[in-house]
C-alpha cells in the first residue's frame, strides 16, 4: 500500500499512468475492428515508421510528434489505400514499409546522434518519456476516439462484420476506414515513446484477442477489451516500477497471461456445453 | 413504373468490358434469376444495382419506392464471418442502419422490425447465439433476415445456396418462394443452380457478357438457349 502511495508521488508515473491507460483504452477499441478485419499488422507496420519519422525529428531537432503524427498518418491511409487495390499484397506491402521506415531511422541516427540510449528508449519505451504535453494529446485523443466511437458504433460493426453489405445499404465504408486507420496512428504515436515501436502493436491486437476466447456479442469484445487492456497496462506498469522491468515488455507479459487466462475459460466453457 | 431498369448498361474494369447492352426490368413482385457461367458477368452487375460499380455506358433507374440503398442484399459470405464474435440479434439489427441516416442510434421500431424479421424466417430462439457458432443453413437464415430488415421491396441474393447441403438447400428456396409469394417482395437471384432456378422464378435473365436471354421462364424453356442449357443439365443428372 505505501509502494502504491510511493509510486504515485512521482510526477512521470502519473503521467505514465494517464498517457498509459488511455492509449490502452483506445486501442482496444480501435483494435477490435482492426484485427476481425485482418488488419492486425498495420499497426506493426504503423509503428516502425513512427520510428523512422521520430529519428528523423531527433536528428533536425524538431517537436517529435510534430513529426511523426502527420507522417504516420499518411502511412496509415496509403497503407489501407494498397489493401484496397493491390498491385503488392497487403502483408507485403506493410512488412516492405515497416523495414523500409527502420532502416532509415537507423541510418539517421547513426549518421548524426550515434546509436545511444535514445534508440534503445525508442524501441524498447521508457516510462520516463511521457511529458505535460503528451498527457494533453493523450486526453484530448482518448476523448475524440471514445466520442466517435460511441457516435459510429453500429456503422463500424456493420462494416466490420460486412464491408459490402454495409456499403450497399449507403455506408460509406472508405470514409470510416480512413478515420479508423487516423485515429490508429495517433494512437500507436503517443503510445510508442512508452511501449516501444516493437511492442507498440501488442496493444492493439492482445486485448482484442483475448476478450473473443470468451465472449459471443460484437458489444462484449468491445466493453472487456477495453477493460482488460486498462487494467493490463496499469499492472505492467506497476510491476514495471517494482522490479525496474521495462515498461513495454512488462506490459506485453501481462497481456500474455491475460490472454492465456481467458483462452483457458474459453476451453472450460466449451468443454462444459 | 418497374423497382429496377437496366438501359443499355455496359459495365468494366479498367477499359475491358465484362457485361455490355444490357436490357431488363424488375417489377413488382417478380423472381428473376440471373443465370450464367462463372465469368459471366454476374457478380459485376450484382455490384452495378448495389451501386458498388459505376457503369461504364448506359442507366440504371429504380422506381416503385425503391431507392438503391434499399436493396436487401444477401451477399456471398466472407472469411472474416468464419470467426466473428458477434450475436444473431446484432447481426439483424445491422440490417436497418439504412433507415438510420446520420441518426447514431437504433429506435424500438428498429428493433421491433429486427425481432419480427427473425420470428418470420424462424430464428428468434437464435437470439444470442453467437453467429460463428451457427450452421450453414442458420447462417444463411439470419443474413437473409438482416437482408430483409433494409428493404420493403427487393431482395438481391447472391448465390445463396453456395456449400449448404441438398435438403438445407431445398428448404432455403422454399423459404425465398414463400417470401416472394406472401408478402410481394421481388426477388433477383443470381444462381448457376438452373434447374431450380426454372422451378421458382418468373423470369430468367441468362447473361453471357450480354443478355443471350431475358423474358418469362415459361418463354425460356421454349427458347433454343434454354432448351440447349437446360437439356445439358438434364442429361448430366441422367448419368
Amino acid at each position: 500500500m505505501e509502494m502504491i502511495i510511493e509510486m504515485f508521488s512521482y510526477p512521470f508515473m502519473v503521467r505514465a499512468f494517464t498517457v498509459g491507460a488511455l492509449v490502452a483504452l483506445c486501442s482496444a477499441l480501435l483494435g477490435v475492428s482492426l484485427v476481425l478485419k485482418r488488419y492486425s499488422m498495420i499497426g506493426d507496420g504503423l509503428s516502425h515508421v513512427g520510428f523512422g519519422a521520430l529519428a528523423i525529428a531527433a536528428s533536425l531537432n524538431v517537436a517529435p510528434l510534430a513529426v511523426a503524427i502527420p507522417v504516420v498518418i499518411v502511412a496509415a491511409v496509403l497503407l489501407l489505400r494498397i489493401r484496397g487495390n493491390s498491385r503488392i499484397k497487403g502483408d507485403a506491402a506493410i512488412a516492405l514499409i515497416s523495414t523500409s521506415s527502420l532502416a532509415v531511422g537507423v541510418m539517421v541516427i547513426s549518421m548524426t546522434t550515434g546509436m545511444n540510449t535514445d534508440v534503445y528508449n525508442y524501441m524498447f519505451g521508457s516510462i520516463l518519456a511521457m511529458s505535460d504535453e503528451d498527457v494533453r494529446l493523450s486526453v484530448i485523443m482518448a476523448v475524440i476516439v471514445l466520442v466517435l466511437f460511441v457516435f459510429f458504433y453500429h456503422k463500424i460493426f456493420a462494416i466490420t462484420f460486412d464491408e459490402t453489405f454495409a456499403q450497399a445499404t449507403g455506408v460509406k465504408a472508405d470514409l470510416y476506414n480512413t478515420l479508423i486507420a487516423i485515429l490508429t496512428a495517433v494512437t500507436i504515436v503517443l503510445g510508442m515513446r512508452m511501449m516501444g515501436a516493437l511492442l507498440i502493436s501488442s496493444l492493439i491486437i492482445f486485448p482484442a484477442l483475448t476478450s473473443m476466447r470468451v465472449c459471443k456479442t460484437f458489444k462484449s469484445v468491445i466493453i472487456n477489451s477495453a477493460v482488460i487492456s486498462v487494467v493490463c497496462l496499469v499492472l505492467g506498469i506497476t510491476v514495471s516500477y517494482v522490479w525496474g522491468t521495462p515498461a513495454g515488455a512488462s506490459v506485453v507479459m501481462v497481456n500474455i497471461a491475460a490472454l492465456l487466462l481467458y483462452s483457458l475459460i474459453g476451453l472450460i466453457r466449451n468443454k462444459g456445453k | 413504373m418497374p423497382l429496377i431498369k437496366c438501359e443499355n448498361v455496359s459495365i468494366g474494369y479498367e477499359g475491358q468490358t465484362v457485361v455490355k447492352d444490357l436490357n431488363f426490368a424488375i417489377e413488382k413482385g417478380d423472381y428473376l434469376c440471373i443465370v450464367g457461367e462463372n465469368g459471366s458477368g454476374k457478380s459485376t452487375l450484382v455490384k452495378s444495382l448495389l451501386g458498388l460499380k459505376n457503369v461504364e455506358k448506359g442507366r440504371i433507374t429504380y422506381g416503385d419506392g425503391l431507392k438503391q440503398n434499399e436493396i436487401g442484399y444477401l451477399p456471398q459470405q466472407t472469411d472474416a464471418q468464419k470467426d466473428f464474435p458477434a450475436s444473431v440479434y446484432e447481426v439483424v439489427l445491422s440490417g436497418r442502419l439504412n433507415s438510420r441516416g446520420f441518426h447514431p442510434f437504433y429506435t424500438a421500431a428498429d428493433r421491433k422490425q429486427a425481432l419480427e424479421k427473425m420470428d418470420l424466417l424462424g430464428i428468434r430462439d437464435l437470439e444470442r447465439q453467437c453467429f460463428r457458432d451457427l450452421s450453414g443453413g442458420q447462417k444463411q437464415r439470419v443474413l437473409l433476415a438482416r437482408a430483409l430488415c433494409a428493404t420493403k421491396s427487393l431482395l438481391l441474393l447472391d448465390e445463396p445456396v453456395t456449400g449448404l447441403d441438398p435438403i438445407v438447400t431445398g428448404e432455403f428456396y422454399d423459404l425465398i418462394r414463400r417470401i416472394n409469394r406472401e408478402s410481394g417482395i421481388a426477388v433477383v437471384m443470381v444462381s448457376h443452380d438452373i434447374e431450380s432456378a426454372v422451378k421458382d422464378a418468373t423470369h430468367i435473365l441468362h447473361l453471357q457478357e450480354t443478355a443471350l436471354f431475358f423474358g418469362t421462364t415459361e418463354d425460356y424453356r421454349k427458347s433454343r438457349i434454354g432448351k440447349a442449357f437446360l437439356g445439358g443439365v438434364q442429361d448430366g443428372n441422367d448419368h
